[in-house]
């Protein structure tokens, strides 16, 4: 029996943990969960099965973020986080070293088991955003749920575009902006859908 | 109740009230002396006229997520834990510059470095590095800005600023204020104890890692 492809989103922060505040009144948590929507209709529009950590302004702790996630046994799971800082698309996989999968995982260590599939995933969406022409930086980093996640796993961090020799400006609000990435996001999952038993 | 009971009753309880006074007068002037050496811990060890040692410190540039190494020449202290605190100090001087690639908006980010024997692995009998918990101020982070990015870049630069200077250092643990908290500014996760060689990760074909 083949297994299911699915996707885990999670839409980091929510209800009192407000996230960054990123001016003009706008909040992290906000910016999150609208971009978790939008890739979520694209995601089913393409046929993929999607599973959701939180689809309302509600508190969520890490732990049941990450329950969810290993619940649904996915074959990517993208953590969306958004900054005033910094220009583009920021990715960013866990600092954790890599190990080999064994059939208990460590909650606190699980995607160590998974390090190599995400630095793949990475990769796709990497290849996405530069061929929509979003800039992109990569990175290792700590950041929770992503150390207990047991599915190659991404923290995608949208911030404003920075005016440069490529692009022009564009505030972390921008519709079009938000849409181009979105689009680069589900093409990524798409390619991924292709190549993540490999 | 007897007179001589009702003024031994007494007695006892003025002597209560004038220990207590002294007690607490006795404890606030231990926490104004504490308080004070503690701010003028940087200068301390620094003896008058000791001459700038190079040091290299790695300034985060937020556009690129790099570390970039930047020489200065600084008086060092000759404790070691008092020396780590002057490198964060400079550090965080860096980022409060004008034209700072990794602005944030304060003047002193770290309270005290205290260095310990790192822990040993298991199986091990000693451990050959030292593990500095760095406590950062409060003010640093609130002026943190929130996101991965930042957060995780200014981390990566204490991490490579000791790393680079004081190599005996293997392992670095925050706290902020003296307690323990999750997050630098609600991202970076300050639970863990992080490798002082972490900021300088192998190099690896896929990522472009933030690092000098």
């Amino acid at each position: 029996m083949q297994p299911q492809f699915v996707v885990v989103l999670d839409a980091a922060h929510g209800g009192s943990d407000t996230g960054a505040r990123l001016g003009d009144g706008v909040m992290e948590k906000d910016i999150t969960l609208g971009l978790e929507r939008r890739l979520r209709a694209a995601l089913r529009t393409q046929g993929v099965d999607v599973v959701t950590t939180r689809d309302a302004d509600a508190d969520l702790p890490a732990l049941n973020r990450a329950q969810v996630a290993n619940h649904a046994q996915a074959s990517a799971c993208l953590v969306i986080h958004a900054t005033a800082t910094g220009s583009g698309v920021h990715l960013f996989t866990s600092s954790l070293s890599p190990a080999s999968a064994t059939p208990v995982l460590p909650w606190q260590t699980a995607q160590a088991a998974y390090v190599t599939q995400s630095l793949r995933l990475e990769s796709e969406i990497d290849a996405a955003l530069a061929h929509a022409e979003v800039p992109v930086t990569l990175g290792r980093a700590s950041v929770q749920p992503m150390d207990s996640l047991a599915c190659p796993a991404v923290a995608v961090e949208l911030a404003p575009l920075v005016a440069g020799n490529t692009t022009s400006a564009r505030a972390i609000t921008d519709e079009k902006y938000e849409n181009l990435v979105v689009s680069a996001l589900a093409a990524a999952i798409g390619s991924w859908r292709n190549d993540w038993k490999d | 109740m007897t007179r001589a009971h009702k003024i031994l009753l007494t007695s006892l309880l003025l002597a209560c009230v004038v220990m207590a006074a002294v007690l607490i007068r006795l404890r606030n002037r231990a926490q104004d002396r504490l308080q004070e050496e503690a701010t003028s811990a940087p200068s301390m060890g620094t003896a008058a006229g000791t001459p700038p040692s190079a040091v290299t410190l790695y300034v985060p540039n937020d556009l690129d997520a790099s570390l970039t190494a930047v020489e200065r020449q600084i008086p060092l202290p000759a404790d070691a834990n008092a020396e780590a605190r002057v490198l964060l100090e400079n550090l965080v001087q860096a980022f409060h510059a004008p034209g700072s690639t990794h602005p944030m908006q304060v003047s002193s980010g770290v309270n005290e470095v205290y260095l310990l024997p790192a822990p040993s692995a298991a199986g091990q009998t000693r451990s050959d590095g030292e593990l500095a918990v760095v406590d950062l101020t409060s003010a640093l982070a609130a002026a943190q800005p929130s996101g991965i990015e930042p957060e995780t870049l200014t981390l990566l630069a204490m991490l490579a600023t000791l790393h680079a200077n004081m190599p005996a250092i293997t392992e670095v643990h925050f706290l902020v204020d003296g307690q323990p908290r999750e997050t630098l500014a609600g991202h970076a996760d300050l639970t863990r104890t992080y490798l002082a060689s972490e900021a300088n990760p192998e190099p690896n074909p896929q990522t472009a890692p933030a690092a000098p």
